[in-house]
């Protein structure tokens, strides 16, 4: 019990000081985590529109199998990341294993399914709601789908802050891919992993005290965008 | 082919008639589940004027609309527009018995309008001030459309349809539930548009608004017209008996 208590005080020590290896940590798990989900997000949202609102041949197939992947486990999206990048795959030529790109590549694989998904029923319910007053203006098929998002704004970001806080939290694909090498692929939770496994409890427990604000600060904007939307009427 | 042929004869009679016909429906039948819920529709239109659909709940007066704003294609039967069997996109506006609105303010739903309608962006910023005047929406311009009450709502749907230009303009009963003075409002603006030159077809149950504004009522029971009466003789006399029952108040089947 002591050891906690010490621990507990270290953790606070390294994040009032500011701790530059707990800041180099951290600094790397944003990056990493932002742009994987601005690239899931850039895939995603159109992806789900489309689906949505589009009529084409294995159509129903791809909602099924997408909504299937949003529950992917990271391990098995870091194995598979791996054999693509290793020597011996087929992208091994790009020498990306072990760095933060391979992460942002398989964080992006982990993220896109839950944005493509959760856009492809948002957007499919409204479309109910719009489809017949956008063709009675006689908007194009891509002025609806662009009408679409835009009204759906709030439930997607509502979506990009679910795939944020899953990259966050998810250990299996980085540690796979980025091989958690000190000051190239350390990330926030293969740095905890890693640090409870050594027995230093202080820079895990920092790093796991930043992680569950992180994820408080996500789901309180979640929070925050619901009631924003509910009060203009544009949920 | 003499089915063709009886239709274009058919089709100049009501050509040749005083007024050009702007649409005209021909025989049109929409069945859902094998019942005829538009059950041989015949009716022709003119170019201008206010025409007053009237009918009981679930004759077929909001499919009618529907149709003639081609987002229902019927099992048979035509659809002319001066002739022509194409409907000429964007001259056709509807106000849906349920209003709907975006999920923005009310100023960029009528921008929305604006810009799928094919405005020029730099026309664009005068039609959305006259838009607004138009429907006394200055205050309410930006506001999110979806928490206005019924009749401002309805208000802001009427507005973003003239927005159009339309030619032809469907109307599904525009003033239910709402208030004297937000009613007085939507029919000033329905005369303003037939004044302006579009054809006004209006659904609605309320008679002193049809004798307001209509030129002629149209009767619809069963997805059939039973009759094409001036506003005075229908209030006066009605032809069908379908119209002698409506108006008594009596339960239609
Ligand atoms: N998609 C559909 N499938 C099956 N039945 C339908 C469908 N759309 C409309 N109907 C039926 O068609 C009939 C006519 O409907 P419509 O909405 O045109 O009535 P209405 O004349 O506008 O009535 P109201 O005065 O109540 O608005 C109704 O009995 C309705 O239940
Ligand atoms: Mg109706």
């Amino acid at each position: 019990m002591q050891d906690f208590g010490a621990a507990f005080g270290q953790a606070f020590a390294l994040i009032a000081g500011f701790d530059p290896a707990l800041m180099e940590i951290i600094g790397l798990s944003m990056r990493v985590t932002f742009t994987a989900v601005v690239i899931a997000c850039v895939i995603g949202l159109p992806l789900g529109a489309v689906l949505a609102v589009g009529k084409f041949p294995g159509r129903a197939t791809l909602v099924v199998l997408i909504s299937a992947l949003m529950g992917l486990p990271p391990v098995v999206v870091g194995l598979a990341v791996y054999m693509m990048l290793s020597a011996a795959g087929p992208l091994g030529v790009l020498q990306l294993l072990y760095t933060p790109t391979a992460m942002i590549i398989a964080q992006s694989i982990l993220v896109t399914p839950i944005i493509a998904a959760l856009t492809r029923q948002v957007i499919e319910d409204m479309h109910g709601e719009y489809d017949e007053l956008l063709r009675s203006m006689g908007s194009r098929r891509l002025s609806t789908v662009a009408t679409l998002l835009w009204d759906a704004r709030y439930s997607l970001l509502t979506a990009a802050l679910a795939g944020l806080g899953r990259a966050l939290a998810e250990v299996g694909a980085v540690m796979i891919v980025g091989g958690n090498i000190n000051h190239v692929t350390r990330v926030m939770t293969t740095a905890i992993a890693l640090e409870t496994s050594k027995g230093a409890l202080a820079l895990a427990l920092g790093l796991g005290i930043i992680l569950v604000g992180l994820s408080i600060l996500v789901n309180a904007g979640l929070m925050g965008l619901r009631k924003s939307a509910e009060r203009l009427a544009y949920a | 082919m003499p089915e063709t042929l009886s239709r274009n004869s058919h089709l100049s009679v009501i050509e040749s008639g005083i007024e050009p016909a702007a649409v005209a429906l021909q025989d049109v039948v929409f069945e859902r589940q094998g019942k005829a819920l538009v059950d041989g529709l015949n009716l022709t239109l003119s170019a201008h004027g206010t025409t007053v659909l009237m009918g009981p709940n679930g004759a077929g007066k909001s499919l009618t609309l529907r149709i003639m704003a081609g987002l229902i294609t019927p099992g048979h039967g035509k659809i002319r527009w001066n002739g022509t069997e194409t409907l000429p996109s964007q001259r056709v506006a509807l106000v849906f018995q349920k209003p709907v609105l975006l999920r923005r303010s009310v100023r960029a739903n009528l921008k929305h309008a604006l810009k799928i309608y094919g405005v020029p962006r730099s026309e664009q910023g005068q039609r959305l001030e006259e838009l607004l005047e138009m429907g006394h929406l200055k205050e309410l311009a930006d506001r999110p459309a979806r928490v206005l009450s019924g009749g401002e709502q309805q208000r802001v749907a009427l507005v973003r349809a003239l927005a159009a230009r339309p030619k032809l303009l469907l109307l599904d009963e525009p003033t239910a539930s709402l208030d004297p003075q937000a009613t007085a409002a939507i029919e000033d603006l329905i005369r303003t548009a037939a004044a302006s030159g579009a054809k006004v077809l209006l659904v609605t149950h309320d008679r002193g608004q049809a004798q307001r504004l209509a030129d002629e009522i149209v009767f619809l029971n069963h997805g059939r017209v039973t009759e094409v009466t001036s506003a005075a003789q229908f209030f006066d006399a009605p032809r069908s008996r379908e119209g002698r029952t409506y108006l008594s108040g009596h339960l239609l089947f």
